[in-house]
């Protein structure tokens, strides 16, 4: 399978995910300015800052043509994968629900963070366990997720809500702890801290990203089969 | 045509840097001030004043957390 | 060229900061009086600040050649050989009196520049580090340094982390002398091909000279402005404002990241001839040093630079301190594709001049000629100074305000320590900065003595590691600037002796007050004696660095503040050194020469003592073999822990390595001293050579064959207890105390 991580003029982890996303099949970077997705059979919207974060964050980016290709793949079903500025960018996008604001700390804030899993059935959860922890790098200024409480209520209904940060570890004021969500649909996920990050023990201590890419690969495999 | 829009954010969202910045003025030595709240200012010319209420919706406001309202700077209100 | 009637008077020349007589010689060099291009432009290069007058002809004693030195002082940075057909550029500079008026945005622009320095040689940067000095956090002085500490790190942090490099380590001192004076240091660190680092020297006259990056304003002109147009006068409001305006530059790590990556692509396409960073004093600075090191001439034509102000001088378009912009010489059949490249990355790039065999730099504004001088006049032959160094014989330093009662208890003593401004853990300060960006962190803050950052590894062999340290505390300077260099240089080495790395390199900020008084000449030249020695005995040579001078104010000067940086390299990132203990049962040693002083230490300064007359001596050969010693252990897995001793002593060390590990220990001290060191300095006393390390017994048995060692206990329980003298103290409590620098941000 092959993953396209796209990369914007600012973007800083797109490298990170690229790796990330080698370590379970092929991969490539596909450039904002093209509307090609290479036959990629995921995207990855990576983390930092595109666009200098001006205005606000994700807000320009959400408009390129590599974006537009995004949304007509989401719309038709296709799996893709929001990290930090990437879950930002499909806010903004409308791919996801609820908007990102500025920290509660205001404070750009790097912690390693525990993420309670709430919904292990999703393509991007499959290979974690119910109620797993997962240990995971966080780094944002504007990662407090919002959404109004009639949206919440639905969201809680379908099971939206995939990632919530453990107790204590909610630094940035997110509402009822939201670290990540997905879609009504399914196949398109956010979340703020940096699975990318939590890929090896060499580097952190934590390889329980991994399994995010993994699971991705799972549905794929299992949508072939 | 000179417009200029002001970008706020939603009520009852939390805006904690207007929170910051209402407790730090009493420090200072500003007292009674209240209700502090931290936005946006964009300044532009338009050629089309129409076009303006689009483009706050689509990329200059973000309409799900964000208040804006557009004022025209050539005195026609 | 303009009449003489325009000429720039003396007294304008000496506003710019030249003397009398450098005034003199630039017009022997010029064989008439210098216009106010030439004026501004000699007035910066032969300025302090890009001259090192009073300090290249110490600097050149310096240690500087080694056997993986690459690139030595000279260049934008230096570099290392790390293996793997891989170098690593390094450097570490200053930008003080920005941040003194700015913070944010001193330190943004501290690092911006620090970087572009690591990329004009062609080198990817892969880490930040910082080093910072403020005035004490409470006391009167207090607002002003909170004010300084939240600025400088909320710029390094949102310049950092928007440009993609992990800030990784880094160090904060909170002292009196630096009220008036704070440092702000940043080193960088990248990665690049040994044989694709690249030159700085322009060559080829015929070729191209390109601008690129933003556009060029009024940044940083202001003391220049003095020689802004008469005849513009007032009701020219782009004029007054500019009078007006501040010498703060503004950085956009945004647009220095598109100039990164549009810099090494340049290069990865072989499209430069040479490559060359704007940083202090602009374009003259830049295109001067460009065409020094290449023995060519150079053309510029002011109206071909982008601006972003109108009207704007051709002197104030030659000083501008824009950020975010490089130079760089094109052959001319390559021109094109250099400018496609600078479209696809949406940064500026204008062809602004050309090469020439003139050896002279002139400026043109179009066809007219406003600037004419040697090459060899601006940059060679700028007068140095010889000091005249005179040991001071009074102290020039007052003591501390005292902050613990001299009848504290060792519990309470231990706990005002550890919650003392230059021990408590900077965890809200390192919180700020992305540290894992770029997947190379093995050891983040407060993991490790150093950070360690992995390199490629070849196929199937262990992973090759990176770490880096920077250190260099001022107050042990000022007691001593002989040893106490010696000893910042020696806990740099420690510091990766802990992680299992071997010094490759230093880079160093000499950071002082002014030269031309004996007292302080005296503490530059001993403080540079004692590097050059330690970096000899170490074989840890000075492959770059940076003067910051005249740091002083109406309170008197800071203390001398000589900041080091070391690279090491370690041959398995797995066997990395951490700090913390790892295994309740486990031995605790203490190891190494280590003859601990309260003198000049964290303990004298709580009690408000004044600085000693000098350090305490002690055997740096024994030093370096016991760094020798540790490093092994650690690279042979020997050990679970191993932590440097130093602010603080003993007991800090002991809790700094219960808190990173999250075990306790119980330790006992009375056998391990020789009997005439009082309790208070066994357990607090500082000094070089003390290594905290923990382990299995027939590790530390091994060990000790090499060097002194003690087993003073073991791991365990939930509380750091010392015997002899009593202390208990709970890892709640110490989590308690080593936590507290988070009020300050309240």
């Amino acid at each position: 399978m092959k993953f396209g991580v796209l990369q914007f003029p600012g973007s800083c982890d797109e490298v990170d995910a690229l790796g990330a996303a080698r370590r379970v099949g092929d991969a490539e970077l596909i450039w904002h300015g093209e509307r090609d997705l290479r036959g990629a059979d995921a995207i990855v919207v990576p983390g930092g800052f595109s666009y200098g974060d001006y205005l606000r964050a994700g807000a320009i980016a959400r408009f390129s043509p590599a974006m537009e290709s995004v949304i007509a793949f989401a719309a038709d079903g296709g799996l893709v994968l929001g990290i930090c500025n990437g879950f930002q960018v499909l806010c903004e996008a409308r791919l996801l629900p609820g908007a990102l604001l500025g920290n509660a700390n205001l404070r750009f804030t790097s912690r390693q963070v525990d993420l309670e899993v709430v919904e292990p059935e999703t393509p991007f959860t499959s290979a974690c366990a119910p109620g797993e922890l997962l240990s995971i790098p966080a780094k944002h200024s504007s990662g407090r997720y919002y959404a109004d409480a009639p949206t919440l209520v639905a969201m809680a209904e379908r099971g939206q809500v995939v990632l919530r940060y453990a107790a204590g570890e909610n630094f940035n004021g997110s509402v009822e702890d939201i670290a990540g969500v997905r879609n009504e649909a399914g196949n398109v996920f956010g979340l703020m801290p940096h699975p990318e990050h939590a890929v090896d023990e060499l580097i952190g201590g934590s390889a329980d990203g991994l399994g995010i890419f993994q699971s991705m690969r799972l549905a794929l495999e299992g949508a072939r089969a | 045509m000179r417009a200029r829009v002001l970008i706020r954010p939603k009520a009852g969202i939390l805006d904690p840097q207007g929170t910051a910045v209402e407790r730090a003025l009493p420090a200072l030595g500003f007292a009674g001030v209240g209700n502090v709240h931290i936005g946006r200012l964009v300044e532009l010319d338009v050629e089309d004043p129409s076009q303006l209420e689009p483009m706050c919706e689509k990329l200059l406001a973000n309409p799900l957390v964000e208040d804006y309202e557009v004022q025209r700077l050539d005195g026609s209100g | 060229m303009p009449d003489s009637a325009t000429l720039p008077t003396v007294e304008e020349a000496l506003a710019l900061g030249l003397t009398r007589e450098e005034y003199e010689l630039v017009c022997e060099k010029q064989g008439r009086a210098p216009n106010q291009v030439e004026l501004a432009m000699y007035s910066l290069l032969w300025s302090e600040h890009c001259a090192y007058k009073h300090s290249r002809k110490l600097l050149r004693t310096l240690p500087t050649e080694g056997q993986y030195v690459l690139m030595g002082p000279g260049e934008n940075a230096g570099a290392v050989d790390v293996g793997g057909g891989l170098a690593c550029a390094f450097k570490v500079e200053s930008h003080n009196h920005p941040s003194a008026v700015e913070p944010f945005q001193g330190a943004a622009t501290g690092v911006g520049g620090i970087l572009r320095d690591i990329f004009a040689i062609g080198a990817r940067p892969i880490a930040v580090l910082d080093s910072l000095r403020f005035g004490e956090p409470s006391g009167p002085a207090g607002a002003r340094t909170r004010y300084l500490l939240d600025g400088a790190v909320s710029g390094i942090s949102h310049y950092g982390n928007s440009i993609g490099v992990p800030t990784v380590g880094g160090e904060v001192y909170f002292e009196d002398p630096y009220e008036q004076n704070c440092l702000v240091n940043a080193m960088a660190l990248g990665l690049a091909r040994s044989d694709q680092l690249v030159s700085s020297a322009a060559a080829g006259p015929g070729n191209v000279i390109v601008l690129f990056g933003a556009s060029t304003g009024r940044d940083g002109i202001g003391g220049a402005s003095v020689l802004a147009s008469a005849e513009l006068g007032a009701g020219d409001s782009d004029r007054e404002s500019a009078d007006m305006r501040p010498t703060v530059q503004v950085g956009d790590p945004f647009e220095e990241k598109k100039l990164l990556e549009c810099s090494l692509e340049l290069l990865e396409q072989g499209l430069l001839v040479s490559l060359q960073d704007l940083g202090a004093a602009g374009l003259t600075s830049s295109a001067a040093e460009m065409a020094s090191k290449g023995e060519v001439g150079v053309d510029i034509d002011v109206t071909k630079v982008p601006l972003r102000e109108a009207g704007m001088e051709p002197f104030e378009v030659m000083v501008s301190e824009s950020q975010e912009r490089m130079l760089c010489v094109v052959e001319p059949h390559n021109v094109d594709a250099v400018m496609g490249l600078c479209e696809k990355w949406e940064v500026n790039g204008a062809a602004i001049g050309k090469v020439t065999d003139s050896q002279r730099m002139r400026v043109l504004d179009g066809s007219e000629l406003v600037g004419d001088m040697a090459v060899r006049a601006l940059v060679d032959d700028c007068p140095l100074y010889d000091l005249h160094p005179v040991k001071p014989s009074e102290p020039i330093y007052q003591p501390p305000a005292p902050r613990l009662a001299s009848d504290a208890t060792p519990t309470e003593t231990l706990l005002a320590l550890l919650a003392s401004p230059n021990i408590v853990s900077r965890r809200p300060l390192f919180e700020q900065y992305d540290a894992v960006v770029q997947s190379r962190t093995v050891r983040r803050p407060e993991q490790a003595d150093a950070a360690v950052l992995a390199l490629p590894a070849a196929e199937g062999g262990p992973v090759p590691a990176l770490a880096v340290s920077i250190d260099g505390n001022g107050r042990r300077v000022a007691a001593d600037p002989y040893r106490g260099t010696i000893a910042a240089v020696l806990e740099c080495a420690s510091n990766l002796a802990c992680v299992g790395a071997e010094p490759l390199g230093t880079t160093n900020n000499l950071n002082f007050g002014n030269p031309e008084k004996g007292h302080i000449a005296w503490q530059l030249t001993e403080a540079v004696r004692g590097l050059g020695e330690a970096c000899r005995v170490l074989q840890a040579p000075i492959v770059g660095g940076n003067v910051s001078l005249y740091n002083e104010g109406s309170t008197g000067p800071i203390y001398p503040t000589p900041v080091i940086g070391m690279v090491g390299r370690l041959p398995d990132a797995h066997r990395a050194g951490r700090l913390g203990f790892q295994r309740a049962g486990e031995a605790i040693a203490l190891v190494g020469p280590f003859d601990p002083s309260l003198a000049a230490g964290e303990l004298e300064k709580l009690h408000g003592l004044p600085l000693p007359d000098e350090l305490e001596q002690f055997d740096l050969d024994a030093v370096r073999d016991a760094q020798l010693a540790i490093r092994d252990a650690v690279r042979a897995g020997a050990l679970s822990s191993a932590h440097d001793i130093a602010e603080g002593g003993l007991a800090i060390a002991l809790a700094e390595c219960c808190l990173a590990g999250g075990l306790g220990a119980e330790v006992g001290l009375g056998e391990v001293f020789r009997e005439h060191i009082p309790p208070p300095a066994v357990l607090f006393g500082e000094g070089p050579g003390g290594f905290l390390v923990s382990g299995q017994d027939d590790a530390l048995l091994e060990l000790s064959e090499r060097v002194p060692l003690w087993v003073i206990g073991s791991v365990g329980g939930e509380a750091l207890k010392v015997a002899d003298p009593a202390i208990t103290i709970t890892l709640a409590e110490l989590a308690d105390a080593h936590g507290g620098l988070g009020a300050l941000f309240s």
